[in-house]
């Protein structure tokens, strides 16, 4: 069980309460986890990544364990606490505008 | 008993206003979408129940959301913006070449027939359509296929194509306009489109006179006689009458010629509203006052309405998409401010109140006339 918590815009958008539970197969990566993610909320398609490059938008970062995964390939795997759900997987609206 | 709807469209969020026919007293609702901002949204003229939104935020990108109860449930559609073929480039502002990236939806335009038809006008420019009710898009190429695309640039708003209008005469005849390319058509459903800038005078621009580059803030015509067109350019009002082929400059008195909106009164084809706006680098009314100015006359002719607007210490602007008609008689005359008061006239403008006056900066104002 991966544990995700979005930012709030994107928790009104999917229509979901505090964290989101997915069940990811294979490998436990930034993808597998997006992929798994817009599978079940298919409204947040484009508002992470790039419909078609699939990059990261540049306003959000990816962050676990205390870390900014942002930079990290999209195919290298999360920290071990996370595809075990002891930690969560954060997608965040970085701070900025003032 | 015959009522308006009227939604408008904020830096943080929707709302959506409804009043009977008189207009005095307004149901305030909002906002959807909060804190997301809503360039544009609109009601189909051929179902009253389903609207469109264009939702975007810097953050998470660009939503649409559609509505099939006038406004009290949405769901998000299709948000996916694909440039047909290679996109290629334009310029950018220092004339360097650029590739086409989406950015965002300006200007949502139903289909006059179709509810499930609409028509997007984006950043960078081109138009959109979609024909499953916003839930795919595919981009009309031809208009980006033009021989001058790899030479237009964007004005200080962007690259956006924020003007589309759809003559009800003849379903293949569209109208846009794009800041800073100028005004388009096409007569064959969007297959080819040529430059309609004939007679506009450009003096921030290389050549005045060029066929394309002008910064056109918006067009605007009356359902009746389609062929006659009203411009606000970025300085000088136009007029046009006979489909953009030429135009003719009628700013006549007006107290200076730069602004955003234009529109035309329902059953007057020939009363037309603008909104002066000091100058290009200072966009508030002048000395002020906030005019709207009303001719009925086509232009040249112009007449300060005032009436229950502030005439001191008022520095708001008013953008391109944020005045508006309904069909009512009077025509009711709507417009929102960059301060967030929108403001209605039920008596084609001769006397104006606020229906909202704390809003998020107003970008766009809709209204729909209910039965």
């Amino acid at each position: 069980m991966i544990r995700v918590v979005l930012p709030a815009h994107l928790r009104t958008l999917a229509r979901v309460d505090g964290e989101v539970e997915l069940e990811v197969e294979g490998p436990v990566t930034q993808r597998s986890v997006l992929d798994a993610l817009e599978a079940r909320y298919p409204m947040l398609r484009g508002t992470i990544r790039e419909h078609v490059t699939q990059q990261r938008r540049p306003f959000v970062r990816f962050f676990a364990c205390e870390r900014d995964l942002s930079h990290e390939p999209p195919d290298a795997p999360l920290p071990d606490v996370v595809a075990t759900g002891a930690e969560p997987f954060l997608v965040v609206g970085a701070m900025a505008g003032g | 008993m015959s009522g308006v709807r009227v939604l408008v469209g904020t830096r943080k969020g929707a709302f959506v206003l409804t009043s009977d026919g008189k207009r005095e007293r307004w149901d305030i609702r909002g906002p959807h979408f909060a804190g997301w901002e809503i360039y544009h949204l609109k009601g189909s003229p051929a179902d009253p129940n389903r609207l469109y939104a264009s939702q975007s935020t810097g953050w998470f990108g660009q939503l649409i959301q559609r509505s099939n109860d006038g406004g009290n449930t949405w769901e998000p559609v299709g948000n996916q913006f694909v440039y047909d073929g290679v996109p290629g480039t334009h310029q950018w502002y220092d004339g360097t070449p650029h590739p086409w990236e989406f950015a965002r939806v300006w200007h949502l335009e139903p289909s006059l027939t179709d509810p499930d038809t609409v028509y997007a006008g984006v950043e960078d420019a081109a138009l959109f359509r979609s024909i499953d009710g916003g839930q795919t898009w595919q981009e009309i190429p031809g208009l980006r296929r033009h021989e001058s695309a790899p030479s237009w640039q964007p004005g200080a708003g962007g690259m956006c194509l924020h003007t589309i209008l759809l003559d009800p005469s003849d379903p293949g005849r569209i109208f846009i306009a794009i800041s800073s390319a100028g005004a388009f058509r096409t007569d064959d459903a969007g297959k080819t489109w040529r430059p309609i800038n004939r007679g506009l005078v450009s003096e921030g621009i290389p050549d005045p006179t060029a066929e394309v580059g002008h910064c056109v803030h918006r067009i605007a015509m009356h359902r009746s006689r389609p062929g006659v067109l009203f411009m606000q350019k970025h300085w000088d009002v136009m007029r046009s009458d006979d489909a953009g082929e030429s135009w003719q400059e009628v700013s006549g008195n007006l107290p200076t010629d730069f602004g955003f909106p234009i529109d035309v009164h329902a059953h007057e084809p020939d009363t037309i509203y603008v909104v002066p706006i000091k100058n290009d680098s200072e966009h508030y009314p002048p000395e002020g006052k906030l005019r709207v100015y009303r001719s009925r006359t086509g232009g040249h002719e112009w007449e300060a309405l005032t009436k229950g607007l502030p005439q001191r210490d008022c520095y708001v602007n008013v953008l391109r998409d944020a005045m508006t008609v309904d069909s009512l008689d009077p025509c009711g005359v709507y417009f929102g401010t960059t301060g967030g008061q929108v403001y209605v006239s039920a008596d084609a403008g001769d006397n104006w109140a606020p229906i909202v006056r704390d809003l998020p900066a107003v970008l766009s104002v809709e209204v729909q006339t209910l039965s």
